[in-house]
Parts: structure tokens; sequence; C-alpha cells
């Protein structure tokens, strides 16, 4: 008594279409990974000053060479999930949990999260959310980075002079291409080998590449 | 006040799923009607996709993005996806289903979603607590749960949504003996409460078959292979069924033979053990017991009791908080006790299997991951292929190799990290509940490797709640009866 | 200590809606933030310090919770204090360091200026409860629900982490490499645990949408979040205390808007 529904006579291997709204997948899991960059946040946030303490004696404003670490939210939630907003989703709530588990800044720890996370977002849109590869995630990050040294320097080293402001801004882009650019990426990679991510795009397109 | 459901209808004509990316499809060919109030009892192969069909009776396999449909498949005449409170879903693993901190709120967040008025929203959750037999304040927070208790709390938090069709998929296999019968029976009262239809999944049928009406076979190959009462299905099926790891009851795994052993000289001893998995001791009568070459060592208690910490205190990983394990028989020159040892000193004496493999896997691929324990000991290449190939056949994980770990199916992540321990040689073995939640075809293997390794002449500690598991296989059993007695006894051999 | 389990009392700083707090702190941080100067940060401070007594936080706790706020404020100062403006008479030099009367007041002002923001925030932030806060931001403020329960499941897997990281611990010392590289092994368990993270919420996301979340239809509250007056007071006590600091260092004339100091 079957009524079937005409099955297509030939099966073609179908790519699904990209669409932008987030499916509770997508909430969720950039929720989980955002507590996980948090919680590195709030890690790095104890130890940060004295590995940081080094460089700036070297040269001040270097110290930003590490702070790429807090930019990774951004850049691995865009190229995790794939749709608008995330990376500023994921740096926003990344940036929550280390300001919940007692960060220095506080408030203006979610407002630092916020511009980050910006900073890489305005890359992922101006390739419309379809270029995933390491130069756009190197990118992001080098905008998150910029982001973060802009907004440093107005709020927080407004006193300072511009050779420590250049210097610092430099060492954050540079900082955040590396760290949490091309350090993002070869991690999603790494992720989407063990099949964590088979429900995302990010998951799947290493599937059709390996 | 009761709660009120009407059994919901399924109806399924030619229906098939194939996930996004892949090119076979999960399910095809699927035509079946299941009319309201009836239990079924789903079984088949793994991969024949019994979990696809109950995700898609849930409405939950996703739209365009994760995948396309074939035929039709519908739940009380609408698609699933726009009756979701109509239908209960619960899953397996107990720690992904606890949504809120605390158990109200866990369970009412079913109804909020659906839009239940508030005052309705709580008489609704303490009628769903008390059908499930869970009798805990409202905010008892969640995460002090044991795994049966947590559920039946996503049992309750679904109930509460007063859904007509009930869905279980292996309810059970991440639980003990204990949560077991917890969870089957709070399914029977709710079940007998509400007259919801009941669709469940699981590989041990004794579990539902009293339950159940009905039984639906589903071939690895598309489409309904049997459909009919427990009785004839079980009765035509049943070989088969056992065949590919089903446990079916009149079709028990086969039992290995021992062979009688040879060296009986001592491997492992404690005295006045007293564990702990931090300074506090979490077991508090001290521990004495003696392990012999080629014999087998059964630990066994309810939840809580310790067996883990003991596992693990005893294969050196944690301190003990006051007493000694000492393992003289084994030391070859590194020292009487395990904790003293260095990481690589521990691979050649005792190896650790962990209840959850997941936690042991270090490398990317198969190979890799067999290769980490003899690299570490500065094995010479061609001495490493050798035992590389050799485990990869003994455990038919040959045509894995090149897999990434977390990419295997339950079964052959068990075998994975069983295979790891055993690829550095090392005469005492321990392992956390070995067959835990496996089918009965990787239970049987498992069983004749560890036979054939005690014949050998290693010994083996194996913390388990798995009673054919100790009659099979174990010569003493260490009984940690809460936290504060531990009784020995010797099992009789029934083979 | 862990994120899910907020101190409790019986205070009233416990019974406040968590959004007010937000509100609070946020009025604070931005007032302060536009200025860097010791006067106003300083009035901020004093006032501040004087409400955490009766917030009854307790001052051993205080203390362990703000600790790397102490530490992080006085690295800021110095920070400035070596390579800040220079202005005024020099005291020290030496290569790009200058110890100046300027980059000493800047010092004072910027070291006591991250106390006054971040203090209260901790403080505040100590208190609330995530589910709570979920409820006031989507009830209150009006955030999208399904963003911020998604959020707040995905914020309970915290817990797990801790066993989980144990256990990877342990793990790999049965696999004979934990001996050496600790670094390596440090980043190899993080990846670790962040695969069985994705996984378990995975699951979770469907657990979720198997109880109808995510739906189009509107949804229920089972808990209400509400404002009630002592909510308002300590918005005003926020405002009150932000509004005295600025005017007492524009009356004295220190006030120094971050925006002029190109």
């Amino acid at each position: 008594m079957a009524t079937a529904i005409e099955v297509p006579a030939v099966e073609q291997h179908r790519t699904p279409k990209p669409t932008s709204r987030w499916r509770v997948i997508d909430i969720v899991v950039a929720s989980v990974i955002a507590v996980a960059v948090g919680l590195v946040y709030f890690s790095w946030n104890l130890i940060y000053s004295p590995a940081s303490a080094p460089l700036q004696a070297a040269l001040p404003g270097l110290q930003a060479l590490v702070y790429g670490v807090w930019l990774i939210g951004g850049v691995l939630g865009g190229l995790i999930i794939r749709k608008p907003g995330a990376a500023v989703y994921v740096s926003l709530v990344a940036a929550t949990v280390s300001a919940l588990l007692g960060s220095q800044w506080g408030l203006l720890t979610l407002e630092s999260g916020l511009v980050q996370g910006l900073g890489a977002e305005l890359i992922f849109l101006a390739f419309r959310y379809s270029n995933w590869r390491p130069i756009v995630a190197v990118l992001a990050g080098a905008a998150s980075g910029l982001a973060l040294g802009i907004n440093d320097l107005v709020l927080w080293f407004p006193g300072a002079t511009p050779v420590f402001g250049v210097i610092y801004t430099t060492s954050a882009i540079v900082s955040g291409a590396v760290i949490a650019g091309l350090g993002s990426w070869f991690l999603v990679r790494g992720l989407a080998a063990t099949g964590a991510l088979s429900r995302f795009a990010s998951g799947r397109q290493a599937e059709v590449d390996a | 006040m009761s709660i009120d459901a009407v059994g919901a209808r399924i109806d399924a004509r030619a229906w098939g799923w194939r996930h996004a990316g892949r090119s076979g499809w999960a399910l095809s060919g699927i035509d079946l009607a299941i009319a309201p109030g009836e239990r079924v009892l789903l079984l088949g192969a793994s991969g024949a996709g019994k979990s696809t069909l109950l995700h898609a009776l849930a409405g939950v396999l996703g739209g365009d993005d994760d995948g396309e449909a074939h035929g039709q498949l519908l739940v009380d005449g609408q698609l699933p996806e726009l009756v979701r409170g109509r239908v209960g879903l619960l899953l397996q693993d107990p720690d992904a289903q606890v949504i809120l901190a605390r158990v109200g709120d866990d369970v009412a967040f079913g109804c909020e979603n659906l839009g239940v008025p508030r005052d309705e929203i709580w008489r609704r959750v303490d009628a769903a607590l008390t059908a499930v037999g869970l009798a805990l304040p409202l905010n008892h927070p969640t995460s002090a749960l044991s795994g049966g208790q947590k559920q039946r709390l996503a049992l309750a938090g679904i109930l509460a949504m007063q859904p007509g069709l009930l869905l279980l998929d292996e309810p059970t296999a991440n639980l003990d003996a204990h949560g077991v019968e917890e969870v089957r029976a709070a399914v029977e009262a709710v079940v007998a409460e509400t007259g919801a239809t009941l669709v469940v999944i699981e590989h041990r049928v004794s579990i539902w078959r009293e339950l159940v009406d009905r039984v639906i076979v589903l071939s690895a190959s598309g489409g309904v292979l049997a459909d009919g009462t427990p009785d004839r299905v079980l009765a035509e099926q049943g070989e088969s069924l056992a065949a590919v790891g089903v446990w079916v009851p009149g079709f028990p795994p086969a039992r290995p033979v021992r062979a009688p052993r040879r060296d009986a000289s001592v491997v492992l001893t404690t005295e006045a053990l007293v564990i702990g998995r931090t300074a506090r001791a979490s077991h508090d009568e001290p521990i004495t017991l003696e392990l012999e070459r080629g014999r087998a060592l059964a630990i066994t208690g309810p939840n809580g009791s310790g067996k883990s910490t003991l596992a693990l205190t005893l294969g050196g990983l944690l301190p003990p908080v006051t007493g000694t394990v000492s393992a003289a028989g084994l030391a070859n020159g590194a020292g009487e006790e395990p904790i003293s040892w260095k990481s690589r000193e521990l691979l050649t004496r005792i190896g650790t299997v962990f209840q959850d493999p997941e936690h042991q896997f270090v490398a990317a691929t198969v190979r890799d991951e067999l290769a980490v324990g003899p690299r570490a000991l500065g094995l010479p290449e061609h001495e490493i292929e050798t035992r590389i190939a050799h485990l990869a056949a003994r455990l038919r994980l040959n045509t894995l190799l090149s897999a990434n770990p977390f990419t295997l199916s339950g079964g052959e992540k068990r075998r994975l990290s069983v295979a790891t321990v055993l690829a550095t040689r090392p005469p005492l073995v321990i392992l956390d509940e070995p067959t835990f939640g496996q089918d009965s075809r990787t239970w049987q293997e498992l069983v004749a490797l560890l036979a054939e390794l005690l014949d050998d002449g290693t010994s083996i500690v194996a913390v388990t709640h798995d009673r054919e598991f100790i009659a099979a296989l174990a010569d003493q059993e260490l009984r940690l009866v809460g936290p504060t007695r531990a009784r020995h006894d010797d099992v009789e051999a029934t083979r | 200590m862990s994120v899910l389990t907020p101190v409790k009392g019986s205070q009233a700083v416990y019974r406040l809606n968590p959004v007010s707090k937000l509100a609070a702190s946020a009025i604070i941080s931005v007032t302060l933030v536009l200025s860097i100067d010791w006067v106003s940060a300083g009035v901020a401070l004093a006032l501040q310090i004087v409400l955490f007594f009766w917030a009854g936080l307790g001052l051993r706790p205080f203390f362990r919770r703000t600790m790397p706020i102490w530490i992080a404020a006085v690295l800021g100062g110095c920070t400035i204090l070596l390579y800040g403006r220079v202005s005024g008479e020099t005291y020290f030099q030496f290569l790009f360091i200058q110890i100046s009367d300027g980059s000493i007041e800047l010092a004072i002002a910027t070291t006591l200026r991250m106390l006054a923001i971040a203090l209260p925030a901790v403080v505040l932030f100590v208190t609330i409860d995530p589910t709570d806060l979920a409820d006031g931001l989507a009830q209150i403020v009006r955030l999208p629900a399904r963003f911020v329960l998604g959020a707040l499941a995905g914020l309970r897997l915290i817990g797990l982490f801790a066993e989980d990281w144990r256990s990877l611990e342990l793990a790999r010392r049965a696999r004979g490499i934990a001996d050496r590289g600790r670094l390596r092994r440090f980043w190899g368990q993080a990846f670790a645990l962040l695969v069985l993270s994705i996984r378990r919420g995975a699951k979770l996301a469907t657990a979720m949408e198997a109880r109808g979340f995510g739906a189009p239809n509107q949804r229920a509250w089972a808990r209400e979040s509400r404002l009630r007056s002592a909510d308002g007071v300590l918005v005003a006590l926020a405002i009150a205390i932000s509004t005295t600091a600025v005017t007492v260092s524009v009356l004295t004339g220190n006030w120094n808007f971050i925006a002029a100091q190109s």
C-alpha cells in the first residue's frame, strides 16, 4: 500500500546549501567552544604577566606578542560554525566565562570580547561567509589583533607614548594573525579529523577533502 | 494529579534518510505502521539505522543542512518536526541530557518550550518526578545525581511534556545493574499510566522483553527484516540477531575454555590499603589482597563504593591515602610500589584500560595509537611494526589502521584501548568496566582474548558489575560493600 | 569554586536581580573608563569599599577572588610608570624607560582606575547564579531566548570538564608518556577535552531539541525574573557613585578625558 514519493533516478552526492539561520546545535556547540576558550582565557589571565614581562622589558609594547591567545575565540568560532555572528558570539561568551571566573577586568572584558570578535567577524563578512581558507583565518586573526590594540590603547593606556602604541598594535596584529589565525585553522582541521564536527560544514569539508 | 496522554500513531511509507556528505543511505524502504499504545522493541545490527529512525520520529534529524529524506514518515498524521512536544526522546548518555542546574528547572524545561502556563508547569513537574520515582527537592543540583537518576530525570522532563510517543535510544547502555532496573521500572510505570506508544532500542533484549508486545528488526541493507510478537520474531531471528551482537535470551555468547595454570607466584599485594581520590579517604576500611600470576580478580560493588579508585590505585596511577600497594613480583629493579614508578616503567609492568576509551587516545591514527607505548620504550622500528601487525590482526583492527581513533565505533574503540595496553606486554592488566555497554559479539571476543592472556600467565584485575563476565573469567572477587566494608570471595568456576 | 555554584547567603546582595547587577557594574565601568585621573578613581573606590562591607562578601573570599585584580592593577600601574607619557620633571631614564612627574601621576591613576572598575564587578558577578542571569537576560533585557539558554546549557558542561581533565591526565601516565614534555601534553589534553566537549555539546543540542527547544512558538517561563525596589536602589547607588566621582574630579580640575590624549 506504499504510495512512495519518487526517488530521484540519479543519486548525487549533494552538498547542502548553507543557511544563515542558527540551528540549536550551532548555538550549543558555539557555547561549548566558547566555554573551553574562556577557560583558556582564564588560565592565560593568571599566567600571562610573567610570560609577557620579559618581552615588555625588551621593548615596551612587545608584550602584545603573546596576546593572540585572547583572540582565538572569534576566529575559531567563525571557522567552525560558519554562520553570521559566530565570531562575535564565541568571542563574547568566552569573555563572559573568563569574567565570571573572576578576571581582572570585569565588564570591560566583555567589551573587549565584543570588539575583538567584531574584528574577526568583519573579515568573515568581507568574504561573504563562504571562504574559510587559511588566508582568511590569518586575516581575521590580524583584524582581531588590530581591534585589541586600538581598544587597549584607548581604554587602558591612554597615557602612553605613540611609539608604545605602534609597537603594541603591531605586536597584537602579528600575534592575532599567527596564534589566533593560523592556530585556529589548524585546530579546526584537527577537530574535523576526529569526526567531532560531523554535523557542521567545517567537519564535512575535511571528510570530502581527505 | 495524574498525567494524561493518548498514544501517538506512527506511519512510515518507503521512508529513507541520507546524512549530508555521505553517499550511502542510512535507512531506506522503511514501511511501518505502529498503532497508538503499542510497545515496540526495535532490533538490528549496528549500522542498520535504528537510532536514525528514532531521531527522525522525534524530529531532530535536522533539515537540509543535515541530510535528505525520501518517502513519508508521519506521527499522528503530521511531520515529526511539527509535533515535537508530542514525542519524547531519551538518549543513551546520562550526562548529555542534563540541561539545567537544578532538578525542578530541568524537568520544567520541556514545558517552557511548549508554552505551558507557569502554574501548570510546576504541577506537571511534581507529577512527573513522582511518576519516575525521583523524590528529590526541586533545587537539588543535577550534577550530584547518579547515572540512573539522571536518566530518570530526563524521563521526567520528557513526561512533563505529556507526550503520546516515548522513544528510548539504548537508555540503559551506560548504567550499572541497579540503574538499569530503576529506569526499566520507571518506564513501565509511565507507559502503564499514560498509555503512550513506546519504541525502544536496546541490544539487551531481556530488559524489555516482558514490557513490549511487538518486535521489529531492521535490516542493515534496508527495509524491515521482521515484524511481529516477541516470541515469534525472537524464535525466527534469534540466532542471526545473536550473531550480529544482540543479547538474545536463549542465545548467550560462548564462554572460553580455560587451560590449567602453571606459575603461581605472587604479582601484587596490598597491605592495609586505604584508597581515595584526594587526600581524604573514599573507602574507610583498609583493603588487603593478594594476586597471583595467571589469576583474575574482579572488583565489584555498588556505585560510589570506590571501585574505579581502587583500580587506579592498584595500577600505580593514584597514590594510596595510607597503606601500601606492593608489586615486588613485577618490579624488575624499579622499586616496589607502582606509584613510585616512572610512566615508562609502568608500560611494561602494569597496563590500565580506562572505562572511557576516549580518555586514552593520544594519536591521530590507529596505527600511531598502537605505536605510542612501544615508541616510548624506545623499541626498534621493525619490532614496533611486528607488534602492531600482530595486535591489529588479533583484535580485528587491520582495516582501521589509518582511521582517526575518535571516529571508531564503540566496540572498535574498546578493542583499540585494550590493544594499546597489550602492545607493551605488561604482566598485569587492569580493566575498568571492560564490558560496559558492549554488544554480545564484542563481549565474546574480549572475554576470549582475556582468557588467552590469563592462560599465558598474565594477571588481570577487572572492575565490573557484569556477572557473566565474572563467571567466565574471575578466580577471585573483591566486593566493596559501600564505603565501609570489603569482602573477599573465591568465585565458583561455572564453565 | 565553580562558576555554577555561586556564593550563597542571605544578605541583600544575593537577592538582587542579576540584570541590575550587570547594569550597575556597567554604569561604573563606563563612567570611570572615560577619564584617567586619580581623583575620580579614588573617590569611586572609597565609596565602593564602604559598600563592599554592606554587601557582606567576607574579607577572605573577597581577597582570594580579587587577588589577580590587585596584581594586575599594580603591574599596569608599573607599565605606565616606566613607559607613560612624559611631562614635568624626569627622575630616571634608561633606554625607553622614563619616569617623570607625569608618568607617576598617570601610574597611580591607572592603578586606582583598574581597581575601581574591576572590584565591584567581581563582587557582583561572584554572587550571580547563571540560570537566574539567563532568565533575566531573556525576560527583562529581551535577548533571544535560544541564544541565552543555549549558552547556559553549554556553560553547564564546565562541571564535567574537570573530571574529564583528571582522567586524561591519569591516562597519559598509564600510556607511558607522562615523564617528559609537559607543555606538549597539556595542549594534547586540551585538544582531547575539546573533542569530548563538542561531542557532548552535540548530544545535548539533540536532547534540547527533542524537548521542543528552538521551536518558533512563544516560550513560557517557569521562573519569573522581576526587578524589585532593591534593584532600583543598587542602580541608583551606582549612578550616585559615578556622578560623585566625576563631579569631584571635574570640580578639582583633574578630569582627564581619555579621548583628549592624542
